[in-house]
């Protein structure tokens, strides 16, 4: 074991590109608290808030981008509704933040947040227990996304369901969620979702140094689940999925229990994005059904498509850079936002079928 | 018995009422190279799919190292009892180098676990190098397999079987498409692989046959019309019939 995580190790400071990404995030990690806290708000060096924040919302999307080209780059499983799972680690975090509100909320209910008390129901229902603890509610955002993944891939992957079909599946997935959680009486809030959030662990979330701390823990993990996906796809395992995904049938041939490999990536594809999501939603104060939100879960497939799939930093590329586009078209002109982003990815499939990454790739590959 | 590898007998396999195999005898022994050859629909790739697991017969014995029952093992069972067969088209995984594809053939345990922290020992470096050189592509071992020619990828499909160390290994028309050259260095190799193992060729091309050959077979209508070396199966009338009279 010990020389399997030397060896890896080896491999990823040999690379490049895993040097340069890690090295970024490190960089994050380091310059964010001096420049945000350090330099009084009337510096030029000063890092607003506002960008700390926008940062960290960056990072969970690349995050979330990570966990889809894991499965769809390295597997070929092209699934149309990752963020379902990004969305229940929102909630399973959102739960947490609403508990911590206790007695502060605006009916100034001891025990039960706002929106139920609006509801006029009279009980805390069983599936909220415990979550005002941060150790279970953590548990939960893995939790929640892995059992889903779990049986959504057990079923589909042992009836052998592939391609286009999985992937209207996993649309269909995401869609069902969203229709449930909009629904009042299931109690995650409704239309309006969970928000008004005030502390995490205790610090006000509306302070400096705890957007800072987010953004430093969102690159942190994001670093962590970044080596964590690389040693997969270096170990036998990722050799074997590679192979599932350019011939299904003959790695089955080979004597691989190709429904297990496929089930396995997909489930710690999916913690993955919950632990993304559970980093949104404190960065970002709401999380509400829109998450679930075919279209979603859509968009963050173009984002790994035009970074560059089955790379892994491509996927972070990709994410950052649609993510920061999306922000300044947004804003001078939203109407045509749609509009960009389709041709960036018809422009995208048509001359870099490696993505963006593609363009400055060595052919060490 | 004792060196019979492959015993098959009186195997009946019909489809929708035609047999495909009538009542079909085989004997292969063990560190044989045999050959069966046969005009279309004589039931060659029917006999191997009974020995695979993939088509179970109506009727019939067949039977692996004087003690296996073929015809109660699943496919990956079968597998795992020592035959290996290489298809008729190459599938290599082409996005992977070549010494991967060996390693990912490698008889190994092949759990999720064990393969996210496997690592090759030296033993394992060594089989997949002399299997490298067994078939001829040693110096591509790190090119990614989608880059070889067609006959390489024949020879890299017969080396992932040899990865899996099979007794008794069945090649499908290994030389279709192949250039002459490489017809005469895979000729070589199938007889080089012969004796410690035993080998099963099916194939069209006579030429190729009678390069190789020591005992050929031919199929007709699901059953054996002649066994013999290659010269006295030629001049078989039998044969001479069902080749040039139809």
């Amino acid at each position: 074991m010990f020389e399997v995580l030397r060896a890896s190790f080896y491999m990823l400071w040999r690379s490049f590109s895993d040097r340069f990404v890690l090295g970024c995030l490190g960089l994050i990690v380091v310059s964010v608290p001096i420049f945000n806290l350090c330099f009084p708000d009337e510096s030029a060096f000063h890092l607003s808030t506002f960008t700390v924040t926008l940062l960290g919302k960056y990072l969970c999307f690349a995050m979330l981008a990570l966990s889809v080209d894991l499965v769809w780059g390295y597997s070929g499983i092209l699934t149309l509704g990752h963020g379902a799972f990004f969305a229940l680690g929102g909630y399973a975090m959102g739960m947490y933040l609403m508990r911590q509100i206790g007695d502060r909320g605006v009916y100034g209910h001891p025990i039960l947040p706002d929106f139920m008390v609006f509801l006029n129901w009279q009980e805390l229902p069983w599936y909220w227990w415990g979550f005002s603890s941060f150790p279970y509610a953590m548990l939960m955002v893995v939790l929640a996304p892995g059992v889903l993944a779990g049986v959504f891939g057990w079923f589909a992957f042992r009836s052998r369901v592939t391609g286009v079909y999985l992937s209207i599946i996993t649309q269909a997935l995401t869609y069902a969620l969203l229709l449930a959680f909009f629904r009042n009486e299931m109690g995650f809030g409704g239309n309006n979702g969970l928000t008004d959030f005030k502390e995490l662990l205790g610090c006000d979330l509306q302070a400096d140094e705890t957007r800072v701390l987010l953004v430093v823990s969102t690159a942190l993990l994001l670093g962590l689940s970044y080596i964590g996906c690389r040693f997969i796809c270096e170990s036998r395992y990722g050799k074997i999925i590679v192979a599932v995904r350019d011939g299904e049938d003959r790695a089955r041939f080979l004597g691989y229990r190709v429904e297990r490999f496929k089930l396995w990536l997909f489930v710690v594809s999916a913690m993955i994005a919950g632990v993304a999501g559970a980093l949104y939603v404190p960065q970002v104060g709401i999380i509400n059904p829109g998450e679930f939100a075919p279209l979603n879960s859509i968009e963050l497939v173009i984002w790994v498509a035009l970074g560059g799939r089955g790379t892994l930093y491509g996927a972070l590329v990709g994410a950052l850079l649609v993510n920061v586009a999306k922000t300044q078209f947004t804003g001078i002109f939203p109407e045509a936002w749609l509009f960009v982003l389709g041709t960036m990815f018809v422009l995208g499939t048509l001359f870099l079928p490696k993505g963006l990454v593609g363009l400055v790739q060595r052919e060490d590959q | 018995m004792k060196d019979t590898v492959l015993y098959l007998q009186g195997i009946t396999v019909s489809f929708d009422g035609f047999r495909a195999l009538n009542d079909l005898s085989l004997y292969i022994e063990r560190g044989e190279l045999r050959c069966i050859i046969g005009p279309n629909g004589a039931g060659k790739s029917t006999m191997m799919d009974v020995v695979t697991g993939k088509t179970r017969p109506d009727t019939g014995k067949a039977v692996f190292a004087g003690d296996v029952d073929l015809l109660r093992l699943s496919e990956p069972e079968i597998v795992s009892a020592g035959i290996g067969r290489k298809f008729q088209k190459p599938t290599v995984f082409e996005h992977q180098s070549v010494a991967t594809n060996l390693e990912l053939a490698m008889c190994s345990d092949k759990s999720v676990w064990s393969t996210l922290i496997a690592r090759l020992s030296g033993e394992e470096r060594d089989r997949i190098a002399s299997v490298l050189e067994t078939i001829g592509l040693s110096e591509h071992r790190k090119l990614s397999a989608g880059a070889l020619s067609h006959g390489q990828k024949q020879w890299l499909e017969i080396g992932m079987l040899l990865m899996q160390e099979p007794q008794l290994m069945l090649v499908d028309e290994p030389v279709a498409g192949m250039t002459h050259q490489e017809t005469e260095r895979t000729a070589e190799l199938l007889v080089s692989l012969a004796g410690e193992r035993s080998v099963v060729v099916v194939e069209h091309d006579m030429e190729f046959i009678r390069s190789i050959a020591r005992r050929v077979t031919v199929l007709h209508e699901g059953g054996v019309l002649a066994e013999g070396d290659m010269n006295a199966v030629q001049n078989d009338p039998k044969v001479i019939e069902v080749y040039l009279g139809a």
